[in-house]
C-alpha cells in the first residue's frame, strides 16, 4: 500500500478529514513555493497539490490562470515542480496537478522516472480523463493516477472507472464539485457532499472534493461527504493579494489553519 | 492509400491523433453530441433541412470558376499549368465557408434542446457565421474573440454585433484564437446543460473534428461533381489553406481516396519559418495536446504552447485539426507554408487577374499555386489541372490590405 493510501485509510479510521492544499509552482517564485508548501503543512494541510504552470489553463478560473501565466512567464515548468516536491516530500504526500501537454512533451517514461526520483506520490492531469490515462498510468508506476470526476459524470462511467482503479493505481478520486472552472463561486457544499458520497460508493475509492471551496464553512460542509477537501484558488488568491513575502506567508498560514480548525470540529 | 474512414481503430482517432483530452465535466456533453452526430446528423430529416438552408439561404452550390487569366499570369507559356479552377466559397452568404458548419451545428444544437450558443473566432468569419445562424434560428449567441483580433478584424466585430451576438474580447495570453478557444471552453464547462459550443475548426475533442469535416465536406462533394462536369475527370491537384483546417478537410475529403489527386495544404509562415513568428504547425510543430485533441502543436520543449503569428487572424493558431496530422504522417497530403508577404502578393495578383479579392487566409493557398502545379506537372510529366479552395473573401481585411499594399506601389 502506498503512503497516500495508508493516509486515507488511517484518516477514515480516525475520522480525520484530509486537507489538500494547492499551490501554483513558481508563483511568486520557486523558492517561495517551497516555503509556502512548508507553511501549508505547518498550518495543518495533510497533502500538497503542486500545480504545474501551463500556458493554456482552460480548466482554471481567473485566479489560478493568472498565477499560471505569471509562472510561465518566469520560465517555470515541470522541473521546478520536481524541485518543490523534493523539498517537501519527506513531510507529506505530494500530488502533481497539471495539464497533459507538458507531461506528454517531456515524455511519459522520462516523466515517470523523474517524478519517482522527486518523491511524487500521485499525478492528476486535468485534461486527461481516465479512459485516455492508461499510457500515462503505466509510465508512472508505482506513482498513482488520480481520476477527476464531475457532476456530469454518468453512472456508467463511474462503474467503468470502478473496474479500472487498480490498473490505474488510483489512491483516491478528486470530485469536481461544480460543473465549471477552478475558483467557481456557485458551489453548493451540501449537494457536493451528497454526490461525493455516491461517487465514493460506486468507485470504491476515497474521495476528496475540490473546485469552489473558499471558506471554512464550505470546507466543513463539503467534507461531511468525503475523505477530505482541496483548496486551491482561495490560497492562490491570498498569495496574489499580498505584497511582501512575510505577509503572504502569514495570510496562507492563517487561512489554512482556519480550514484545519473547521475540519477538526467534531460532527 | 488512406481510406475515407482512415484508421479509425479507436473512436475519435485518426491514426494516433484526435481523442478527447478535456476536463471530465465535458465528457458527458461530448457523448451527447457524439450520439446526436450519429443519430440526428445522419438522418434524412436533418440532412434535408440543412441542405435546404444551404441552397436557399447560403447560396449553394457555390460555383467552380475557371481562372484563365490567373493561370496565364502564373504560367504564361502553359508549361505546367493546364487549367486552374477556383471553388468559390467566398460567394457563400457571410463570405466564407464557415457558414456550412455553423448552420449545421446550430440546427443540431436546436434539435438537442440547447438554448444558448457560444463560439470562438479568429478572423471573425466563424463568429459571423455562427451569429448569422443564431439570428436566423433564434438562439442567443456569445462569441469569444482575442482582443488583438477584435482590433484587426473590426468589420466582423461590427457584423456580429449587428446580428445580435455578444462579442467578448479575450485579453489573456496572446489575445488571439487560442485564447478565445480557452475562454469558450471555460464558458462551456460552466454552462454545459444549456449551451452548445459551436467550434469552427476541424479541431477540438471528438466528435468535433469529425462533425466539422462532415459539414464542410459539402465543399469537396460539389467540387468533385463540378470538376467532372467541366473536365470529364478528376483534377490533378487540390490546394487549400490550413489554420485549424476546416476548409481544407472539407475540400479534401472526397479526394482522399483518389490516389491520382495530389493534395496540398498551405500553412501560414508569418514572417518566415526561419523566424519565431509563424503559424506553421504541421511544418515545424511537434506532437502534443491542445484544446482537446492530440495533434501537431507549436510548443516549446517544456510543453508550453507558443504564440503563433500570421497576418491572417484565421490562420494565427498554434494547433491544427487531428485529421491533418494523420494525413501528413500518412504522406497523403503535402503541407507547405506561405509568408505574410506571399499572401499579400497573392491578394493583389488575384484581384487584378480575376476581379476577386481574397481573404488573407485564402491568399496563402493562392500564393503556392505555382509551386504545387510545378510539382504535380513534374510528377505527371504534363501540364496539370488544379483546384484551389477560395475559402473566403477579403472585405474583412480591407484595412490591413490597403495599409500593407499601399507602400509597395501596387495600388493605382
Amino acid at each position: 500500500m502506498s503512503r497516500t493510501e495508508s493516509l486515507f485509510r488511517e484518516s477514515a479510521e480516525t475520522q480525520h478529514k484530509l486537507l489538500v492544499a494547492y499551490l501554483c509552482v513558481g508563483d511568486p517564485s520557486v523558492e517561495e513555493s517551497i516555503d509556502l508548501a512548508h507553511t501549508c503543512l505547518e498550518a495543518g494541510a495533510d497533502i500538497l497539490e503542486l500545480g504545474v504552470p501551463f500556458s493554456d489553463p482552460s480548466a482554471d478560473g481567473p485566479t489560478i490562470a493568472r498565477a499560471s501565466e505569471r509562472a510561465v512567464a518566469r520560465g517555470v515548468g515541470l522541473s521546478h515542480a520536481f524541485e518543490v516536491a523534493r523539498a517537501v516530500c519527506n513531510r507529506a504526500p505530494v500530488v502533481l496537478f497539471g495539464y497533459y501537454n507538458p507531461l506528454f512533451v517531456y515524455g511519459e517514461a522520462r516523466f515517470g522516472e523523474d517524478a519517482r526520483t522527486a518523491g511524487i506520490d500521485a499525478v492528476l492531469v486535468v485534461d486527461l480523463p481516465f479512459d485516455e490515462a492508461s499510457p500515462l498510468a503505466s509510465a508512472i508506476a508505482p506513482i498513482g493516477y488520480v481520476p477527476l470526476l464531475a457532476p456530469t459524470t454518468s453512472q456508467e462511467r463511474l462503474l467503468t472507472l470502478g473496474a479500472h482503479t487498480r490498473a490505474l493505481r488510483c489512491p483516491f478520486a478528486y470530485y469536481v464539485s461544480v460543473a465549471g472552472i477552478t475558483g467557481s463561486t456557485t458551489l453548493n457544499p451540501v449537494q457536493a457532499a451528497a454526490r461525493a458520497r455516491e461517487v465514493s460508493e460506486q468507485t470504491s475509492l476515497p474521495v476528496v472534493i475540490g473546485f469552489g471551496i473558499d471558506s471554512a464553512e464550505k470546507a466543513r460542509e463539503a467534507s461531511k461527504g468525503a475523505a477530505g477537501i482541496v483548496v486551491g484558488s482561495a490560497i492562490v488568491k491570498r498569495i496574489e493579494e499580498r505584497a511582501s513575502k512575510a505577509e503572504r506567508k502569514a495570510r496562507v498560514h492563517a487561512f489554512v489553519s482556519e480550514l484545519r480548525r473547521a475540519l477538526d470540529v467534531p460532527c | 492509400m488512406v481510406a475515407q474512414d482512415h484508421n479509425r481503430n479507436r473512436q475519435g482517432y485518426f491514426g494516433k491523433y484526435g481523442g478527447r483530452y478535456v476536463a471530465e465535466t465535458l465528457i458527458a456533453p461530448l457523448d451527447e453530441l457524439t450520439k446526436a452526430v450519429e443519430q440526428v446528423v445522419a438522418s434524412s430529416d436533418f440532412q434535408n433541412e440543412w441542405r435546404a438552408y444551404l441552397t436557399n439561404y447560403v447560396g449553394r452550390p457555390t460555383p467552380l470558376t475557371e481562372a484563365k487569366r490567373l493561370a496565364k499570369t502564373l504560367d504564361p507559356t502553359g508549361q505546367f499549368l493546364f487549367r486552374l479552377f477556383l471553388k468559390r466559397e467566398d460567394l457563400c452568404h457571410t463570405g466564407a465557408h464557415k457558414i456550412n458548419n455553423a448552420l449545421g451545428q446550430i440546427l443540431l444544437a436546436k434539435r438537442m434542446g440547447k438554448t444558448r450558443i457560444v463560439a470562438e473566432t479568429g478572423a471573425g468569419q466563424h463568429g459571423v457565421a455562427t451569429a448569422t445562424a443564431c439570428a436566423m434560428l433564434d438562439l442567443p449567441c456569445e462569441v469569444y474573440m482575442g482582443a488583438l483580433d477584435v482590433e484587426r478584424q473590426a468589420p466582423n466585430v461590427g457584423r456580429m454585433r449587428l446580428l445580435g451576438a455578444r462579442v467578448i474580447p479575450v485579453v489573456a495570453g496572446s489575445r488571439t484564437l487560442k485564447d478565445a478557444m480557452n475562454e469558450a471552453l471555460r464558458d462551456w464547462v460552466t454552462n454545459v446543460a444549456t449551451t452548445h459550443y459551436c467550434i469552427g475548426s476541424a479541431a477540438g475533442p471528438h466528435p468535433y473534428p469529425t462533425l466539422v469535416a462532415l459539414f464542410q465536406s459539402v465543399i469537396g462533394d460539389e467540387t468533385h461533381s463540378q470538376i467532372h462536369a467541366a473536365t470529364e475527370g478528376l483534377p490533378d491537384g487540390v490546394i487549400a489553406c490550413v489554420g485549424g483546417g476546416s476548409n481544407a478537410i472539407g475540400i479534401f475529403r472526397p479526394f482522399i481516396s483518389e490516389p491520382s489527386v495530389t493534395l496540398f495544404g498551405v500553412e501560414a509562415a508569418g514572417h518566415g519559418i526561419q523566424t519565431p513568428h509563424h503559424a506553421a504547425t504541421l511544418t515545424l510543430g511537434r506532437v502534443g495536446v491542445l484544446h482537446g485533441s492530440k495533434s501537431y502543436v507549436l510548443c516549446d520543449e517544456r510543453g508550453q504552447i507558443q504564440e503563433a503569428h500570421s497576418i491572417s487572424a484565421g490562420l494565427d493558431y498554434p494547433g491544427v485539426g487531428p485529421e491533418h496530422s494523420h494525413l501528413k504522417d500518412a504522406g497523403r497530403v503535402t503541407y507547405l507554408s506561405a509568408t505574410d508577404n506571399d499572401a499579400l502578393t497573392a491578394v493583389s495578383q488575384c484581384a487584378r487577374a480575376e476581379g476577386i479579392i481574397l481573404a488573407l487566409e485564402t491568399a496563402h493557398a493562392f500564393s503556392r499555386i505555382e509551386t504545387c502545379a510545378r510539382k504535380v506537372a513534374q510528377l505527371r510529366k504534363r501540364p496539370v489541372t488544379m483546384v484551389v479552395c477560395l475559402s473566403g473573401r477579403g472585405d474583412k481585411d480591407l484595412s490591413t490590405l490597403l495599409e500593407r499594399l499601399a507602400p509597395t506601389g501596387v495600388l493605382p
